[in-house]
């Protein structure tokens, strides 16, 4: 029997939809074993965390509220996501796959002396044991693994579980923070102030993403920013972009960036390279408009228009302004 | 200052990636194998502030023989010398780590410069748990980063999703290098022959006292369901017409 601890990030009192996604996995896995889960709310004030995650059909919620955890540094979240998933009794901690994740939990597993999983898209049951479909090299590869050990950490892919079906309010528990035991190795200086307005593009249900053909950063703001905004979209790069200076490191999209699965994924002037396709070819729907009919990217897209980005998409955001 | 930089032997990025027929691994036949580009930037950034501060370059991999020819190239990348921890088991991560700690224990570096993740299985687990078993500070996902005058701490940009993140990390820790921390330099001739000359290391897991054996087991492998191309259209109308047909505006 399981007992899965589900780890809840947010940011600025808003849950990262990713971490419904992780919920529904759990829930997945704790029916297939006949077991259970809780949702782990890690910060300052999280009330309205907490109360956002009450209805995932968990087990209970856990409050970890400290001013000391005020921000998401590694050696303390990781520290308390352990002393938790002990006292808990947890078989299995797992979250969305985002960078706070990648830099929690496998510090978290190391603590717990729990080997993990990365990049899980499916999970069964086999003879009682879990087995893991997880994401490797790319994107090219699925293989399917099993963890020994009494307890295991897996991150996993938001597109790949949907969010757990409402259920009963369950409880809320505070549990107890040594802020004195908190390890104080980092220190948070500041953080880039976000581009407000733009929804993030692992969260947003369109994606407008913009490559090569853009020559400048305010050609990008008027095409890939404009038809965005034209359709309430989030915005995203591919690396070319992002090493020219053209756009912020936030927005690249690819196997070392962000990992997207909108329902609708728009690439212009995005040659596709094997690197920025791993990135986004779980959406939905993928559009390519590029100017050179062999681009790779239309081995992928259910819909291609071979123009030029400078042409058609200005043509595009005033139809479907009208 | 002594700087440790671990090192993978991974599948060049530009390889393209087979499974097997039979799906019990990766077909290697034709694959070009490299440094993995991450750990390249860790090394990059390791032989700089060398450059500035002095110390020493140490670079070490785990895995059989052939990895050799990854340390040799680090070394001739400007690295002063190499260990290979010497195993044909295939390790997962937390594996990794506990040889890694032992190295640390036994070499006593300043701290550890390392990849952020392997672009063969992509866990992007090794550093921090490296930094728990140590009991040290992590910086993951490094896009810069700034020593203090007295290499107390370090000053690092990580990018995480939200942006670019600030922390100062005391030292000793385990910092992970992102993309843009750097760009790696060329292997030169010179360093090519230098490097022949630079010391070698071979040890195994049992030198180190660390009976490691992975948890993770990998059952079969399989290639994701290819997309297929879709439909082209003429222009923006028609393209608007389909995507409304879809649903999907």
């Amino acid at each position: 029997m399981s007992k899965i601890l589900v780890i809840a990030e947010h940011d600025a009192g808003q849950l990262k939809g990713g971490s419904l996604s992780a919920a529904g996995f759990a829930q997945q896995l704790a029916a297939a074993t006949g077991g259970s889960f809780e949702i782990l709310v890690v910060g300052h004030a999280v009330d309205s965390v907490a109360a956002v995650v009450r209805t995932s059909g968990a087990a209970a919620v856990l409050a970890a509220d400290s001013a000391a955890l005020e921000r998401p540094l590694a050696d303390r979240y990781a520290k308390v996501v352990a002393d938790v998933a002990r006292a808990r009794g947890a078989t299995m901690v797992a979250g969305a796959s985002s960078t706070f994740s990648k830099d929690v939990l496998p510090r978290a597993a190391a603590l717990l002396d729990a080997a993990m999983v990365s990049e899980v898209v499916g999970v069964r049951v086999e003879g009682g044991e879990p087995e893991f479909r997880r994401v490797m090299f790319a994107g090219n590869v699925i293989a399917t693994v099993r963890v020994d050990g009494p307890v295991r950490v897996a991150t996993v892919r938001a597109a790949a579980f949907a969010a757990p079906a409402q259920a009963a309010e369950c409880p809320v528990e505070r549990v107890a923070v040594d802020e004195a035991a908190l390890p104080s190795f980092l220190e948070f200086v500041d953080r880039e102030a976000k581009a407000a307005g733009r929804p993030d593009a692992t969260e947003a249900r369109i994606v407008v993403s913009g490559g090569r053909a853009l020559k400048n950063s305010e050609d990008f703001e008027r095409l890939v920013g404009g038809l965005a905004d034209a359709l309430g979209a989030a915005v995203g790069s591919s690396r070319a972009l992002v090493d020219a200076g053209i756009t912020p490191n936030s927005l690249q999209v690819g196997q070392t960036g962000k990992i997207v699965a909108p329902d609708l994924y728009i690439a212009l002037g995005i040659s596709g390279a094997i690197q920025h396709m791993a990135g986004m070819k779980d959406t939905k729907v993928i559009v390519a408009v590029n100017k050179d009919a062999e681009a790779p990217i239309f081995e992928v897209a259910d819909y291609g228009l071979v123009a030029d980005v400078y042409e058609a998409v200005p043509k595009l955001i005033e139809k479907l302004k009208s | 200052m002594k700087i440790l930089v671990p090192i993978k032997r991974v599948p060049d990025a530009d390889t393209r990636i087979r499974v097997r027929a039979d799906g019990s691994g990766i077909e290697d036949d034709g694959i070009k194998y490299a440094v993995n580009p991450f750990d390249a930037i860790a090394l990059e950034e390791a032989i700089r502030i060398r450059e500035a501060r002095g110390g020493e370059v140490v670079v070490a991999t785990i895995g059989g023989g052939e990895c050799a020819e990854q340390l040799r190239n680090g070394l001739a990348m400007g690295a002063d010398r190499a260990i290979l921890v010497n195993t044909s088991d295939a390790l997962d991560s937390l594996a990794i780590a506990r040889i890694l700690a032992a190295l640390w224990k036994r070499e006593q570096p300043a701290f550890v410069l390392m990849g952020k993740q392997a672009i063969d299985d992509d866990s992007n687990q090794a550093g921090q748990m490296l930094a728990a078993l140590l009991g040290v500070g992590q910086a993951t996902f490094v896009s810069k980063l700034e020593l203090a005058e007295d290499n107390s701490t370090a000053l690092c940009s990580r990018e995480t999703d939200a942006g670019i993140e600030r922390v100062r990390v005391k030292l000793p820790a385990v910092i992970t290098a992102d993309l843009r921390l750097n760009e790696p330099r060329y292997v030169s001739l010179p360093g090519i022959m230098k490097a022949k000359k630079k010391p070698l290391e071979e040890i195994t897991p049992a030198d180190l006292g660390v009976a490691a054996a992975s948890r993770t087991h990998y059952l079969r492998y399989e290639a994701p369901p290819r997309r297929s191309a879709g439909v082209r259209v003429a222009t923006v109308d028609e393209l608007v017409d389909k995507l409304r047909e879809a649903k999907v505006l």
